[in-house]
């Protein structure tokens, strides 16, 4: 016990400071994740409002492939793929090696595009939730169309889309952790550095874990806190 | 541009890796079910001895993340080999295999366990007292009311716990086990041609949860003739 304290300290020797910078980066992949997520759902979400047959289809199909695929073969793709792309140009400018692309904007991308199609239902569903009566309100007093989204519609849209934003959120936290296989040293990735090289696979395992919880409770309050603010002076079941 | 020959080559080796990837989807999520139910089950009885150290444990595999499980399990439980082969379970926790499947097990049995307990309290307090009235014990209001109606109102929840776990299959490819994921990285790396390989290895799981997810409707529109579905 007093073992795994050492390993886990902040001082010199121990693993604390280390992983909790790679605490700080699965953060911040996931935050930028997330909110690039939040653009592509907001896109797919809009075409799956649409009443023309191709946007609503190509909102679908996002929405069914980067669901029903698992997370790891998109990750996969955008990173091999992207990094395959780039050898092939860094050939045309006489570079013979493989380029690897970017290992934290890959994690970025490929985050959004599968965080952009759940969250892409969740803002359609928020959407069809808020009362048509406020649309039509709308076209009577002669606002336009996009003061109207940003006045109106979508501060009652958000009511009804944070809880759904909120599990999103705990599912990209989550999956962040998997960016750990193309080598960015994140908290999961920074965990297998630090149990291969002391031999302590249980105890970094162990801590990886319990920082994921932290970071989920924390942030999951922030969620709720959200939720109370946009619900404020309404009357809600 | 695309190659049909390609494809054609490597689909067969794609789906050498189906039978592995059914077996972890399938495997746990029978035991991850059973285990699910108990525990929602469990928390019905308000005693605080029980409800409390369920609840921790749901929170703990609901809190993190599947892949840290799965390390948990397989490699740092591996640290006490000595201690594991004195209670005789260490060919359980040798094997990648059945620690990806208890990792899977006990990470759906925290889910399904949440879906399952909120469908048992959706079940309307007016047909239990219906049933005590008309002096079924208590097994029998489970077993022949409560039971039959929750299992049904969860179907919708519980089909999306399950395409989960088809999906989560594939991090068993990063503790060594070559199903449909482990062989498309594999073929990725070997022939550079990332957006081939991912088409047809996705294509085989959208087929897989295709068939679950038509499968699960029929179910539930078999088990609801009288509602007319929108």
């Amino acid at each position: 016990m007093t073992d795994a304290l050492h390993i886990l300290s902040l001082g010199k020797g121990g693993w604390g400071g280390a992983l909790l910078l790679a605490a700080g980066v699965t953060f911040a992949l996931s935050i930028l994740g997330f909110l690039l997520g939040a653009f592509f759902g907001a896109v797919a979400a809009s075409g799956g409002l649409s009443p023309r047959a191709v946007p609503s289809w190509l909102a679908k199909a996002y929405g069914t492939v980067f669901r029903g695929v698992p997370d790891l073969l998109t990750i996969y793709l955008l990173y091999y793929g992207g990094s395959i792309a780039l050898t092939e140009i860094g050939k045309l400018f006489g570079s013979a090696g493989f380029v690897g692309l970017p290992t934290f904007a890959t994690g970025v991308l490929a985050i959004g595009i599968i965080s952009g199609a759940y969250q892409a239902e969740v803002y359609r569903g928020a959407y069809l939730a808020v009362d048509p009566g406020q649309f039509e309100a709308c076209k009577a007093l002669g606002v336009a169309r996009f003061h109207s989204l940003r006045l109106v519609i979508i501060p009652q849209l958000m009511r009804h889309a944070l809880p759904g934003l909120g599990n999103v959120w705990q599912l990209v936290l989550k999956d962040s952790a998997l960016i750990s296989v193309i080598g960015l040293v994140e908290l999961m990735r920074q965990s297998q550095i630090g149990a291969g090289s002391m031999r302590e696979p249980f105890v970094f395992y162990l801590a990886a874990a319990a920082l994921y919880f932290l970071i989920a409770a924390v942030t999951g309050s922030v969620f709720r806190y959200g939720e109370t603010r946009a619900w404020r002076g309404m009357v809600h079941a | 541009m695309i190659d049909l020959h390609f494809f054609v080559e490597i689909i067969p080796t794609l789906l050498s890796g189906l039978p592995l990837t059914l077996q972890l989807a399938g495997l746990s999520i029978a035991i991850g079910f059973a285990l699910a139910l108990l525990l929602a089950l469990a928390q019905q009885g308000n005693h605080r001895m029980l409800v409390w150290p369920i609840r921790a444990f749901v929170a703990v595999f609901r809190g993190t993340p599947l892949l840290v499980q799965i390390f948990l399990i397989y490699y740092g439980l591996g640290q006490f080999r000595p201690t594991l082969q004195a209670v005789g379970l260490w060919w359980l926790f040798r094997e990648p295999y059945w620690c990806a499947i208890i990792a899977l097990s006990l990470n759906t049995a925290a889910y399904g366990s949440e879906i399952l307990r909120g469908a048992i309290q959706g079940v309307p307090r007016g047909l239990v007292e219906a049933a005590s009235a008309f002096g079924m014990t208590r097994i029998q209001t489970l077993r022949l009311v409560v039971l039959p109606l929750a299992l049904r109102q969860a179907i919708p929840s519980y089909s999306n716990e399950i395409i989960l776990m088809v999906k989560g299959t594939s991090l068993a490819s990063i503790v060594t086990l070559m199903e449909v994921t482990g062989i498309a990285q594999g073929l990725i790396s070997q022939t550079y041609r990332a957006v081939e390989v991912f088409v047809a290895a996705g294509a085989i799981y959208l087929t897989i949860n295709f068939t679950i997810i038509s499968a699960l409707n029929a179910l539930e529109t078999w088990l609801t003739p009288y509602r007319v579905r929108a």
